[in-house]
């Protein structure tokens, strides 16, 4: 009878060196993967479980919203303190825009279409004073917090959003408004907005205390350099 | 009467029920965690993602630790069973039947070596999540992605071995040799006739 052969390390071995090694080539795999098959998945992207969302929090609870007695705080460094409504905040200049979401952990969601309210538009409201260098958000959901410098926070595509895909923010995308800058990490996009505080300068956030940088640019941060 | 032969010894199944009890604990945080809807509905995310990750370190400990504690000889020979594969393991394979088979097939020879691999990776993808998130240099772009697609190969084994262990008239009868430890002689002759000639009964 022929020597048996040893394929039970070989599949074991084969295996682990491919899992391992994916560890490197993953991430751009997928991303061809996911172009190359995108105009199918975006047909069935609305029947996936996750739709490429992870959702992560950090609190025992998530937020909830109740739109009579919720308030958008805006203070701080500001001649004139707000406190809007749900329907005040949606009664503001309404901006537009396709986006991609990046979080530091790897995945990211293509085309994200978010409506909501540019800070030009509610800094029209509040006039910071000139010694209002960074604005910090304090999510709902306690004790999360971030920082933008000013010059980050009036970048084009970076809003108060309320909508996403068409409808009002859900529960678990930080209803009913988050900040959106998709040229930094997911852990800037800070949910739950409950006030936005003008401050001279910007100090670390809730990740930024854990070791995670300030300036979350996409791709030239948090060790990663592409 | 039936006559029954002992098919796996009580280390085998010990450490059988103490990979299944692991991976279901992290099977069901783990998809808390991953998907959306069960993670509105249950929240606690700090309190889930802890019970995954120290239920995972446990889940390797428990399995070392029976190993170490157990059978070691025995466990030996099994996996030097599970690495060889003999002439009529690779007729098996390509469908040439019929091949008969030792005490494992060699669809089970390759299901355990996957298993074995996907462990590893677990747990070494596991671990880079848990300190990537403290420490820039364990952090990769594709951990989560090797993590995540970990799972869902994992499931699609799980779901073949369930089917066969529980459901497949033909095969379910291998269950009894997981709790009980023996099964019939006649089932074994019909299904691993070498290993019932070899009299080799652990």
């Amino acid at each position: 009878m022929d020597e048996p052969r040893r394929y039970g390390r070989g599949v074991f071995l084969l295996t682990a060196a491919g899992g391992l090694s994916s560890l490197v080539w993953g991430k751009a795999v997928w991303s061809q993967v996911s172009k190359a098959v995108s105009p199918v998945a975006g047909a069935v992207a609305p029947f996936l479980p996750t739709q490429g969302w992870r959702i992560y929090t950090v609190s025992g609870s998530m937020p909830t919203f109740d739109r009579a007695t919720w308030r958008l705080e805006v203070g701080g460094l500001v001649e004139k303190r707000l406190s809007l409504s749900y329907d005040e905040l949606r009664a503001l200049p309404r901006a537009e825009q396709v986006s991609t979401f990046h979080c530091v952990t790897g995945w990211s969601v293509q085309n994200v279409h978010w409506s909501g309210v540019r800070l030009a538009d509610v800094f029209a409201l509040a006039k910071p004073v000139p010694e209002a260098g960074a604005l910090q958000f304090v999510s709902a959901e306690i004790p999360y917090v971030d920082y933008l410098s000013m010059q980050q926070a009036l970048l084009h595509d970076v809003m108060l959003a309320y909508e996403m895909d068409g409808k009002p923010l859900p529960r678990e995308h930080g209803a009913p408004v988050r900040l959106v800058i998709p040229e930094m990490y997911g852990y800037k996009n800070v949910k739950w907005l409950a006030s936005v505080n003008l401050v001279t300068q910007p100090t670390d956030g809730y990740w930024e205390q854990l070791g995670y940088d300030r300036d979350a640019w996409v791709g030239r941060s948090n060790g990663y350099s592409s | 009467m039936t006559r029954y032969v002992r098919r796996f010894s009580r280390t085998e199944r010990t450490l059988h029920w103490v990979n299944a009890l692991g991976f279901f604990l992290l099977l069901v945080t783990g998809l808390i965690l991953y998907l959306p809807s069960l993670e509105v509905l249950v929240g606690r995310r700090p309190l889930i993602k802890d019970v995954h990750f120290w239920g995972g370190v446990g889940w390797i400990s428990a399995l070392a630790l029976v190993a170490l504690l157990g059978d070691r000889r025995g466990l030996l020979r099994t996996a030097r069973e599970f690495d060889r594969f003999d002439p009529e393991d690779v007729r098996w394979l390509r469908r040439r039947l019929p091949a008969p088979q030792g005490r494992f097939n060699a669809g089970q020879k390759v299901n355990a070596s996957l298993t074995a691999a996907f462990t590893l990776l677990f747990l070494v993808s596991g671990l880079l999540l848990w300190f990537g998130e403290r420490d820039t240099r364990f952090r990769f772009a594709s951990t989560v992605i090797l993590h995540d697609g970990l799972m869902f190969a994992a499931l699609a084994l799980l779901v073949g071995h369930l089917y066969l262990a529980l459901i497949h008239p033909a095969t379910r009868h291998a269950l009894r040799g997981m709790t009980l430890g023996s099964v019939s002689e006649e089932w074994a002759r019909e299904h691993h006739p070498r290993w019932i000639d070899s009299g080799d009964r652990g």
